[in-house]
């Protein structure tokens, strides 16, 4: 929920951050995953945030849903995706991703202003597609490691490094300097109920896929907040002060992997230059095919299941076409 | 929370992707990865947003589609292993059996409510990066929504006795694997393998006497 408005709110986050920081680093009890040696606490704070999404958040995205006409949760939507898109841009700059950056800064002015203050959003239309960029993300591509998992209050799942630059993304929101007040604070109110909204389906299917939330949660996110900083597997990075090696997450490994930092050494004898796609990225010489990557991203792998065995697995199993026996 | 939030909407078009990049009838053995996952996709999608009683969340009807068209492409106990990791070794085969069954339980029971709700959407492959003789491949697409940025969704296939089958999807940059790794660990660390089996069977026990489209 980006409750990032009012200056009271801000501030009042200000001190909760602090507090999160004072409390994780007074060091709560050390957790079994190496990644999240504040699970105590985090899940305290992820106990809150449900609270508050099940309260207020929830029923009021519900509600906004059924009632407001699709074009209006569209142009709301546009609207607020268009003011982050300014920040994206200069962040995609930032990480040397000129094209990107030039792209969204087109995307902000086109929409600005053809696009009637961004209710429209023509940029997609005219094959400028949309990005998402944090300073976050900018530091992650310099090379900054993430730290340990982090939950923010109000705002979610996050990282060490992520929550300590959460007021430079306040800052660089146009909105956080709407006036007067009161209409920062509702513009800020629903954005939030407009971002819930649109996850509220898949947000009722992960209920039911995560056996414990908290971890489907984390494990999902930090695998997610770094496919985002490499974009996807496209941008190579190695991060440096890692805290301890552990701390990172296990996909950076997997990339660490997939992207050998001695260029020459592996190319499989097989590797068809022609199967590199020409886009592919600069080191591109060492990335023939993605077969070493998958393969090192797994450990414990029996390989490919026995057909006949799984045949006979299947035939056992009852459960297949209809419900599961029930009780 | 927003980022809760994509990560769940992730999920939930993966799963459908998922669903949707299963596979159709007729195993044609020489069938190249991308194009097997093309054309599960792409048959789910259809089959999906011309079935009324799909959307409307019809449960013998949703199952009967991944069933026919999905699972055959699907190599649940290798992902099961997978996400058992270590653990897998020191299970009995009784033990493997049962947990890569509650464990396909629940993640058909996740696609068949994924697949409740495609709509509009579409979805775009992108080049492959792999040489002819790899046995593991993986096949990057993205389902372009209407609102918001393009879902991620990429494939993991290996070639076994019976043709190339999918062993890991990854929805907005989570592998399913990695992400029910951590819970595995964690339960079997609690109560032992058939501890997990136990916890994912009363999952599946409550999931079964809810309706399959997710509450809307």
């Amino acid at each position: 929920m980006s409750t990032r408005s009012n200056s009271r709110l801000t501030s009042w986050r200000g001190i909760v951050l602090a507090l999160a920081a004072a409390s994780t680093l007074a060091g709560c009890a050390t957790g079994p995953n190496p990644r999240d040696p504040y699970e105590k606490f985090n899940r305290k704070m992820f106990a809150f945030n449900d609270a508050v999404d099940r309260a207020a958040l929830k029923p009021a995205a519900s509600a906004y849903k059924q009632v407001l006409p699709t074009f209006v949760q569209t142009g709301v939507s546009n609207f607020f995706g268009n003011l982050s898109d300014l920040w994206t841009g200069v962040n995609n700059l930032m990480q040397g991703k000129g094209a990107d950056g030039l792209s969204d800064l087109t995307r902000f002015s086109l929409n600005s202003t053809f696009g009637l203050a961004g209710l429209l959003d023509i940029g997609s239309e005219a094959g400028l597609p949309k990005h998402n960029e944090d300073f976050g993300q900018t530091l992650g591509a310099w090379g900054v490691a993430p730290g340990p998992y982090l939950m923010l209050p109000l705002l979610g799942p996050s990282t060490v490094r992520d929550a300590l630059v959460v007021p430079v993304d306040i800052a660089a929101d146009p909105w956080a300097y709407k006036h007067p007040v009161g209409w920062r604070n509702f513009g800020t109110a629903v954005r939030a109920v407009d971002q819930r909204a649109a996850v509220l389906d898949a947000s009722n299917l992960m209920e039911e896929a995560a056996l414990d939330r908290y971890e489907f949660i984390r494990d999902g996110f930090l695998q997610r907040r770094l496919s985002r900083i490499t974009d996807n597997g496209e941008q190579k990075i190695k991060f440096r002060k890692n805290i301890k090696k552990d701390d990172a997450p296990a996909g950076a490994k997997s990339i660490k992997a997939a992207y050998p930092d001695d260029p020459g050494a592996t190319v499989p004898a097989g590797a068809a230059p022609a199967s590199t796609p020409s886009s592919a990225p600069a080191p591109a010489a060492a990335v023939p095919s993605d077969a070493q990557n998958i393969r090192a991203a797994y450990t414990d792998d029996p390989g490919p299941t026995d057909t006949a065995s799984e045949v006979r697995q299947w035939a056992a199993a009852p459960a297949m076409s209809s419900k599961p026996a029930s009780k | 929370m927003k980022l809760i939030k994509h990560l769940i909407a992730m999920s939930a078009i993966a799963f459908t992707a998922f669903a949707v990049a299963a596979p159709a009838p007729a195993p044609v053995g020489n069938e190249a990865p991308d194009v097997l996952v093309k054309r599960i996709s792409n048959d789910v999608i259809e089959t999906a947003k011309a079935d009324k009683d799909i959307q409307a969340g019809d449960v013998n009807k949703v199952t009967a589609l991944v069933d026919a068209k999905i699972l055959p492409y699907i190599d649940f106990q290798r992902m099961t292993a997978l996400a058992a990791g270590r653990f897998w070794r020191d299970a009995t085969p009784a033990q493997k059996t049962a947990l890569s069954n509650e464990f396909r339980t629940l993640l058909v029971h996740t696609y068949s409510g994924a697949l409740s709700q495609i709509k509009n959407e579409t979805v775009e492959f992108k080049p492959m990066r792999a040489d002819p003789a790899d046995t593991t491949v993986e096949v990057r697409s993205q389902v372009n929504v209407q609102r918001g940025e393009p879902i991620q969704l990429n494939y993991r296939l290996a070639k076994g006795p019976s043709g190339w089958k999918i062993f890991d999807i990854n929805v907005l940059g989570a592998w399913l694997v990695e992400t029910y790794k951590g819970t595995f660990a964690s339960e079997i660390g609690k109560g032992g393998i058939d501890g997990l089996i136990k916890k994912l069977a009363e999952r599946n026990q409550q999931l079964a006497n809810k309706p399959v489209k997710a509450a809307r």
